[in-house]
Formats: C-alpha cells, sequence, structure tokens
C-alpha cells in the first residue's frame, strides 16, 4: 500500500508499474485519475489551491484503504493527492487498486474515490478572472458515497 | 492545554490557524469548547463555529458536537471536504 500527499506531479505509468511489480498475484489493476478542469460552472478556472490536514488526511485515507481491503479481495492500492496550486489540466489525484480479477478492482476503486472526496480532509481553493473562493462541498458526492 | 486548529474557510474567517488553550474544568466536549471560544473571542466565532455544516475532529478522526475533550487532544474545526 502507498499514500503519497506530495506537490509534485506523477506518472501515471510509472505508478501502474510499482503495483504491477509489487505482486505476482496481480491479475487486474484499475487507476483513476482526477484532472484540474478548465471550466467550473462556466467560469474559466485558472488553478485550484489544495490544503489539506496533515496526519489526518494520511490516517483517512488509510482508514479507507483498509475498509476497501474489508469489502473486497484487495491485492495492493496507491492512492496519490496532490496540494499546493495546480493549474488547468494538471493531475490532482490518483487512485490505483490491484487485484486478482477485474470486479475487486473496478469496486474498490470507485469506493476509494468516493469516500476520500466525503471523508478526506482536502480543501480546494478555485481562482479565476473574479479572485479566489472556496469550493463548495456537492451533495451528488455524498450520494455516491452514500451508495456503498 | 489543548490544541485547536482551524482549516480552510474557517481559518480565513476567523483570522487564525491554531490556538493552544488550558481547558477550563466545565469545558467537556466539543459544544462546551465553542461556547468557550465563542465568549473569549466575540459572537463571529459563535457564527462561523456553531453552522451546522462545520465538521470537526479530534485527534485525527471525525467527532460530532457530544465527543467529550480532555487535556493533550487535538481539536480541528473544517469546512464539507472537497478534495479528489
Amino acid at each position: 500500500m502507498k499514500i503519497s500527499i506530495q506537490q509534485s506531479d506523477f506518472s501515471v505509468a510509472l505508478e501502474t508499474q510499482l503495483l504491477r511489480d509489487s505482486n505476482p498475484n496481480i491479475g487486474a489493476i484499475v487507476t483513476f485519475s482526477g484532472l484540474v478542469r478548465d471550466l467550473d460552472n462556466e467560469r474559466q478556472v485558472e488553478s485550484l489551491i489544495l490544503e489539506h490536514y496533515p496526519g489526518m488526511t494520511e490516517s483517512s485515507l488509510e482508514k479507507i484503504i483498509a475498509e476497501a481491503q474489508d469489502r473486497w479481495s484487495v491485492l495492493d492500492v496507491t492512492v496519490i493527492h496532490r496540494i499546493g496550486e495546480l493549474h488547468a489540466g494538471e493531475q490532482i489525484v490518483f487512485v490505483a487498486v490491484a487485484s486478482l480479477h477485474r470486479g475487486e478492482a473496478f469496486s474498490a476503486c470507485e469506493f476509494i474515490m468516493d469516500y476520500l472526496k466525503t471523508r478526506a480532509p482536502f480543501w480546494k481553493k478555485c481562482r479565476d478572472e473574479n479572485g479566489e473562493s472556496w469550493v463548495e462541498a456537492k451533495t451528488t458526492d455524498e450520494d455516491a458515497s452514500a451508495r456503498w | 492545554m489543548i490544541a485547536v486548529h482551524f482549516f480552510a474557510s474557517i481559518r480565513e474567517a476567523l483570522g487564525v490557524e491554531h490556538i493552544n488553550i488550558d481547558l477550563p474544568a466545565d469545558v467537556k466536549t466539543i459544544e462546551q469548547l465553542v461556547t468557550f471560544l465563542a465568549s473569549k473571542h466575540g459572537d463571529s466565532w459563535a457564527e462561523v463555529l456553531g453552522k451546522g455544516s462545520v465538521m470537526v475532529a479530534v485527534n485525527h478522526e471525525m467527532a460530532d458536537r457530544f465527543a467529550s475533550l480532555q487535556a493533550g487532544d487535538e481539536v480541528a474545526f473544517f469546512p464539507p471536504v472537497t478534495g479528489g
């Protein structure tokens, strides 16, 4: 298992390769990458500024991964979340789940993302032509998380 | 002594990132801590920290307003999370 909170970018190819190399039993790897969109409510986004709660962020992600491992047969998990200022088009978040078969990896990957969105202490501030404003939590994210 | 941290819009609204306070004997829960902070810092704190949407953590665990407090705890107040 790997959890990394970092300013720097990450390589999807490299992270996927590291998972492949970690266990010869792996039969499926599902990856999710989250990116900074250029438009939000029809406003042109210059950048997002990501803040988090050091210490609690890592422990909350550990708990989310542990819960995924309780629910599905998961061989390995990587979660990377970037912080600081990120411009439109940049990568924000990466979740990869490795398992024996695809079904478990698909479910666990979606579960981890849904829970990360509603339980991990990150906050986004949006910078656009009008200045800066905090991004509001979405009820659709709560609904997605409540499905599980 | 407990440490109290504020994040994101809560931090900006209060103008402070973190404070250490000696816990008075009658402050045993998060709810009582909010009342105590409001009495010390004014109504704006009551308004910011009293909002129903404000989330609370004690020692890095999500908590509610009835969570109990003791010396050495780390408390944090923050808005609903928006990562990912």
